[in-house]
């Protein structure tokens, strides 16, 4: 998917995530989280992955993590992208 | 004649104060102290360096204590507890020395062996008279017993008393007897009402603490020493005590009466002690303006000090938790040992201590944590604790919202509760559950430097927390 | 067994991650009330990651999607059926044919994800006067209807009737869909009882309810679990005399008798039919029997 708008998806509620989506010519990922130390490597990982099997070429990241799960993650993360590629917001 | 002196500056001038001296200070004020802050700042003003501030607690209230670190003022700090600015710094590494984190029965026991004595206690008075008597219960900053001061104020070398309600001479409902007190210094304000005791505490909505909190009580009932004279011990968190509100309506409803219930105490505990639950309340800490009322009005409402609360032997031939029946804990790190933190955060950040924790865990027959098996994404359960707060041979059993796990070492409680229609789990078992949900965490790295000792109730050094990476 | 319905909103992952330890026989994940407009987009694929990642366990999965008039209960569908949920909760049911028409989308979404054709059963929520009339048609309208709802908040404001704690405004509705379900041997849910507070008055309520002939009751406040799961569970007097009723019936038939009798009164299917349904709840409770 091509991103081409930005978009955001998620909340800075416990156990969520906030993801931030913006067209760019590469990927770039940015992580904030409580649970860096712990699981930041783990988040990278699974953001990537998501953003790979969506078919995303190029995209500015911003991830304001709450400690969420893996699968609240690629929940967020699959919204955002799908926001992001389209011309208006479908809800 | 009287004790009054004009301000702090002189007070500490005439105690003595000098380069090198140990303050000590009691947290009944928690949150909304204001003596702290200003007594330090009056040692600032007199150009006095190197000081040790033994407080029994630091709170975010005390962040100016930073600076002062900062500038020399204070080198060396000793607590039972700390949060907030001042735990974060300390977890930068600020302090040259490394804090000494006692545990609430260990710091009286500490004071009153002479092993670490204190020059000059600054008490907060929240009523005096001109002589020194003091008291908790009266006053625009009552914040009922005083337990903590009274070791302080009964083996420093010198004591201060700061108040901002002077009451006519002889004040005889008082709590620490002028025989102990030097000085007396007036102020406009011993701290913020709002922040000392809360107005009412609630228990909690939270579905899982709810949950927790019945199984809980159901352990408590399939436990052999639910029986009439029992003793009880809950901390002020949601899940404790809508435990304490769960436990009272079985009680009421079974005719059990217990002995006595302890602790910092909190409205749910006097409801416990006037609808018979309790024969009295022993209490060295008084969480709300419920607990306040009582102990001033009920006379089975009974204030104790540290030392008579929770100190260990031989330091005292013998104390309260001794004979505790049931403790109701929380951890924010536990092991397959079930060994407890409660000192540092997922980050690895002092945001707590001991308080009784160790020593209500050593001494009660049956030793509970409650705590969630995930927070946000944070197992409870680890491979090791990042900090070692509570042996976990203390510990009896552990309460989560996927289970309860009893410690092997209790083959008595584990056939106890088989009865029951409990979910009994292995803790390696709740720990496998937690990282199947949220994965299994990477350990969290840390400085070299050593900056908080945690000292167990024995003196033995049990732990040492580490400066943030 | 449903004992006990709690809702959960489908957007918010620190709910739903309390679903696995709640004490509820069926839980309800909303795509509807619960979320915002400009949200349901986040929400199904909120859900549907949930519903694949976290264990259940035993309790049984129902999903409330947007009404079968909007433009998201389709997409709903699309996003959180291939998580396989036990149930679909339409809202807003008026008619037979709109059972109809969600069992077709069923029927062509099943064939294509290679599910069991006929696996999902529907949970018809009836909060409209019409959909109460149309109660017995609508439990008629596909076997897939294992159950009807009661939804009383919307009924009250469609009947122009204020929502009371007393509850009479509904009377009829629960009588007629208890009718409704019963004519059709499946289950009839009750009402969620509002006041998270009033814990008497919620048991007052779930006992009305059950003494009207409903199954169980949906549940909004996880604080109501308990009560609402020991009102509906079988009582110990309960199960004893099932117990005594199957020992009757057992010794009846080595004796080769036709009919028996307990404690002076004859034991005939019906009863039998009411003992079994006993102990059948007793045992999936966990009773030891």
């Amino acid at each position: 998917m091509q991103i081409i708008r930005q978009a955001m998806a998620g909340t800075l509620e416990s156990s969520d995530v906030l993801v931030e989506i913006s067209p760019a010519d590469r990927i770039c990922i940015e992580l904030e989280s409580p649970v860096k130390a712990q699981f930041g490597d783990s988040i990278l990982a699974t953001a990537k992955e998501v953003l790979e099997a969506q078919g995303v070429q190029g995209a500015q990241v911003r991830l304001q993590d709450q400690g969420a799960l893996d699968c609240t993650l690629r929940a967020r993360l699959e919204t955002c992208i799908a926001r992001a590629s389209q011309e208006e917001d479908h809800a | 004649m009287d004790k009054l002196v004009n301000n702090l500056k002189e007070a500490l001038k005439a105690a003595g104060i000098k380069d090198g001296a140990t303050l000590s200070f009691h947290h009944h004020m928690r949150n909304g102290d204001y003596v702290l802050n200003m007594t330090l700042a009056a040692a600032a003003e007199l150009g006095v360096k190197d000081l040790t501030v033994n407080a029994s607690a630091i709170f975010p209230v005390h962040a100016p204590l930073i600076d002062l670190i900062k500038q020399g003022v204070v080198t060396s700090l000793e607590c039972n507890y700390m949060s907030g600015p001042v735990g974060e710094a300390i977890s930068q590494g600020i302090l040259d020395k490394p804090v000494i984190f006692r545990t609430h029965g260990g710091r009286p026991a500490d004071i009153a062996s002479g092993q670490f004595p204190i020059d000059i206690a600054v008490i907060a008075a929240p009523a005096a008279d001109k002589m020194g008597n003091i008291s908790g219960k009266f006053g625009p900053s009552q914040c009922g017993s005083l337990g903590y001061a009274f070791a302080d104020a009964e083996f420093a070398d010198q004591v201060i008393a700061v108040t901002d309600h002077l009451m006519p001479y002889p004040l005889v409902e008082y709590s620490i007897p002028e025989t102990q007190v030097n000085y007396v210094v007036q102020v406009d304000k011993i701290g913020d009402p709002k922040g000392i005791v809360s107005g009412t505490t609630k228990i909690t909505r939270d579905p899982i603490g709810l949950l927790m909190a019945q199984y809980a009580t159901q352990v408590i009932e399939a436990s052999p020493y639910y029986q009439d004279g029992m003793s009880f011990q809950t901390g002020a968190g949601g899940a404790s005590l809508a435990t304490a509100a769960f436990l009272k309506d079985r009680m009421l409803e079974r005719g059990i009466k217990g002995s006595y219930g302890m602790g910092g105490i909190t409205s749910y505990l006097v409801d416990m002690l006037e609808a018979g639950c309790f024969e009295s309340l022993v209490d060295v800490q008084c969480f709300d303006l419920g607990a306040v009322e009582s102990i001033r009005t009920n006379p089975k409402h009974r204030e104790v000090s540290a030392l008579h609360y929770a100190a260990p032997r031989p330091a005292v031939a013998s104390s309260l938790v001794d004979n505790l029946d049931f403790v109701i804990l929380g951890a924010t790190e536990m092991d397959k040992n079930f060994n407890v933190n409660v000192h540092t955060n997922s980050q690895g950040v002092i945001m707590g201590g001991s308080g009784g924790h160790s020593d209500t865990a050593a001494g009660a027959k049956l030793a509970m944590i409650i705590a969630p098996l995930t927070r946000a994404r944070m197992p409870l359960i680890l491979d090791q604790v990042t900090c070692l707060s509570t042996p976990g041979e203390t510990i009896d059993i552990l309460v989560t919202q996927y289970g309860i796990a009893v410690n092997p070492r209790r083959e008595d409680l584990i056939q106890a509760l088989s009865a029951s229609k409990l979910p009994l789990r292995s803790i390696e078992d709740l720990q496998k559950t937690a990282e199947d949900l949220v994965g299994k965490p990477k350990p969290l790295p840390h400085g070299d430097k050593v900056v908080g000792q945690v000292r167990y109730r024995t003196g033995e050094i049990i732990s040492e927390i580490y400066q943030l990476n | 067994m449903r004992r006990s319905m709690m809702f959960l909103p489908g957007n918010s992952p620190r709910m739903l991650m309390n679903g696995p330890v709640l004490p509820a026989d069926s839980l309800i994940f909303d795509l509807e009330d619960a979320v915002a407009p400009d949200q349901k987009d986040a929400a199904r694929v909120m859900l549907a990651h949930a519903l694949t990642s976290l264990d259940f366990g035993q309790r049984e999965i129902v999903v409330r999607i947007n009404d079968l008039e909007s433009a998201f209960w389709q997409a709903d569908l699309d996003e959180v059926l291939p998580a396989k949920p036990d149930l679909v909760m339409p809202p807003k049911v008026a008619r037979a044919q709109d059972i109809e028409k969600l069992a077709a989308y069923l029927d062509k979404k099943e064939a294509e994800l290679g599910i069991e054709v006929g696996k999902t059963g529907i949970l018809p929520l009836l909060e409209l006067a019409l959909g109460v009339e149309n109660a017995f048609e609508i439990a008629q309208a596909s076997p897939r209807v294992v159950a009807l709802f009661l939804g009383g908040e919307d009924l009250s404001a469609n009947l122009r009737s204020p929502r009371t704690k007393e509850g009479w405004e509904l009377f009829y509705a629960r009588t007629r869909l208890v009718n409704a379900a019963r004519a059709c041997e499946i289950d009839v849910i009750d009402t969620p009882f509002t006041d998270t507070d009033d814990l008497e008055g919620l048991r007052q309520d779930a006992e009305f309810a059950k003494s009207l002939g409903f199954s169980g009751k949906s549940v909004i406040s996880p604080r109501h679990l308990d009560i609402i799961n020991e009102v509906f569970s079988p009582t110990q007097a309960e199960i004893i005399w099932a117990q005594e009723v199957m020992a009757v019936i057992e010794e009846g038939k080595r004796l080769g008798k036709g009919a028996v009798s307990l404690h002076g009164k004859m034991v005939d299917k019906p009863i039998v039919m009411r003992a079994e349904q006993i102990l059948e709840n007793a045992k999936a409770m966990g009773y030891p029997l």
